[in-house]
């Protein structure tokens, strides 16, 4: 479960990303965060691993405060939270394998553990054919989902992946959230902060989907829709 | 405990690769190392050699204390006691007139000579040896011993002793300065070397960390790397000290043996040697540790 109680993100420069931004993430949800560029999508996944850290108020990570959590432990919090970023984040010197084992080899998981199980994960995304390939070589699809690949790889019961469809096109876009769907399906709590709405439509056709919409740094709507009634339940915006 | 030795034998093995993909780069940091290392490495050797040439010479300094011809028995037992009761004596060997006739007539070159002498013309003699390697106590102890009654000369190698001393302990110092200077060169170059390490790894230190590796984690192989450059180091500078006294030895030979002596320099061994290697490995560590902790802080998350 996640749980963001009144907070505030200002960078320095004194630019307010989130201003009292409180709600809550049952376990096995499928969540996006929608909003115009700059609404503070981005800020708010970070909060999650602490890539960034509150001003004020709170973010809890399974019971854990994490945003006055102490550097020494935020490594341990980052293994189970799968991260997709906007950039990719992927390392060029390095075979698309080395890549998705990366997050294994820092964590000390017996080597053949790790290969066993960074196969698997790139098998899940259609990826194994490539695995001696160099990134570069994979065209934007396949590179967000080596991404997706190296962010599952440790099992994480959390995702969260930023912009993760950007710049695909609307097939490989739809593959992207057809992957998201079916780790969500097996229990996987998958964050989404997305401003293409045929993302969420998508997903929402296949099974119940959440959204909040993020305005200037505060929550504007928090939206839920089921795949069997295909109806869009609004439980409005909370008072701010 | 299992994964934290997994851990570390990647980290280690990472480092070796680092260091063989590079060849020309590791090999030329090394040979610096190597330099800056062999310059004090090899003074020192120097000078140990020096320091068991002049222990050869001076041996532990004594006082011979020679008695007057007409000293009697009890006389003798009472400068003994004497002697026995100084704290500085460790230990006085009584050497009697008879004894050291009998010994000087042995030798080869004078025995002919003192067969014809129907005299003794030797003194009853104390070799005494003091507790510590100290010059002052030294002569001290024979200005008193002058005074004893029935003590004709009492001989003593003091000023020797400490010139000696002196002038080793000026060497002892000049390769500690130097040693000093090197050392400082030494954190530099390795301070630099990571420096463009962790800069060329940006992101693969950014993404480790973004992806839940600690600290120690990586940090790791960056302290590796300085220790094992460190280490090998270490080793070109004991080869080149090693080559430079097989050179040297050569002259020192012929030196030697206008003076009859079969004196060569010995490289240095042992302990001395670990202990070289231990420390560059050290400085290593440590200049990797400073550039680490300098460079890795840009990554922490903003509060």
């Amino acid at each position: 479960m996640i749980e963001f109680s009144a907070v505030h993100k200002r960078y320095p420069g004194g630019y307010e990303a989130l201003r009292g931004v409180s709600f809550t993430v049952a376990d096995a949800e499928l969540l996006f965060i929608t909003g115009h560029s700059g609404a503070g999508k981005s800020t708010l996944l970070k909060l999650i691993p602490v890539i960034e850290r509150v001003n004020a108020g709170s973010v809890m990570v399974n019971g854990q405060n994490v945003s006055a959590m102490s550097s020494r432990a935020i490594p341990f919090l980052r293994r189970n939270i799968g991260q997709i970023f906007q950039d990719q984040k992927l390392l060029y010197d390095r075979s698309v394998f080395d890549n998705v084992i990366l997050p294994l080899n820092v964590t000390g998981v017996h080597p053949k553990d790790g290969a066993k199980r960074a196969r698997a994960a790139l098998d899940k995304v259609g990826l194994l054919p490539r695995e001696k390939s160099n990134p570069i070589a994979l065209s934007g699809g396949e590179q967000q989902r080596l991404a997706i690949a190296r962010a599952i790889v440790n099992r994480p019961s959390i995702l969260i992946a930023d912009e993760p469809t950007a710049n695909l096109d609307a097939q490989y876009a739809g593959d992207i959230v057809d992957l998201f769907v079916d780790f969500n399906r097996v229990g996987v709590t998958v964050i989404i902060a997305t401003h293409d709405e045929q993302v969420i439509a998508r997903a929402s056709a296949k099974t119940k989907t959440r959204s909040l919409r993020l305005t200037s740094g505060r929550l504007a709507e928090d939206a839920r829709a089921s795949a069997s009634a295909g109806d869009t339940a609004n439980t409005g915006a909370p008072a701010s | 405990m299992m994964a934290w030795l997994r851990l570390h034998s990647m980290a280690f093995a990472a480092t070796v690769t680092k260091l063989a993909r590079t060849p020309f780069t590791s090999l030329l940091n090394i040979l610096v190392i190597g330099v800056a290392l062999a310059l004090p490495a090899g003074a020192y050797t120097l000078l140990v050699n020096l320091q068991s040439v002049a222990r050869g010479i001076s041996a532990d300094p004594e006082l011979s204390i020679f008695l007057a011809l007409d000293a009697k028995k009890d006389d003798v037992a009472a400068i003994e006691q004497r002697l026995k009761t100084e704290p500085l004596v460790e230990r006085a060997t009584f050497k009697s007139r008879e004894a050291a006739f009998a010994e000087l007539k042995a030798s080869a070159a004078l025995g002919d000579v003192l067969s014809a002498l129907n005299q003794n013309p030797l003194p009853d003699a104390f070799v005494v040896r003091l507790k510590q390697n100290d010059a002052d106590a030294l002569d001290r102890l024979a200005q008193s011993a002058k005074t004893w009654p029935k003590v004709e000369h009492v001989q003593v190698d003091s000023a020797w002793v400490r010139r000696v001393a002196a002038a080793l302990k000026v060497g002892q110092l000049s390769v500690l300065v130097l040693a000093a200077l090197l050392s400082a060169a030494l954190l530099a170059v390795t301070f630099n070397t990571i420096r463009l390490q962790v800069l060329t790894q940006r992101d693969e230190i950014e993404v480790s960390k973004l992806l839940g590796a600690t600290d120690g984690t990586i940090r790791r192989p960056f302290y590796y790397y300085g220790a094992l450059q460190g280490l090998l180091g270490g080793a070109a500078a004991a080869v080149m000290v090693w080559g430079a006294i097989t050179v040297m030895n050569a002259g020192v030979a012929d030196l030697a043996r206008t003076y009859a002596s079969d004196f060569s320099l010995h490289m240095l061994i042992g302990t001395d040697l670990a202990s070289i290697l231990a420390f560059a490995a050290a400085l290593g560590w440590l200049g990797a540790w400073l550039s680490v902790s300098r460079h890795l802080r840009e990554f922490e998350p903003q509060r």
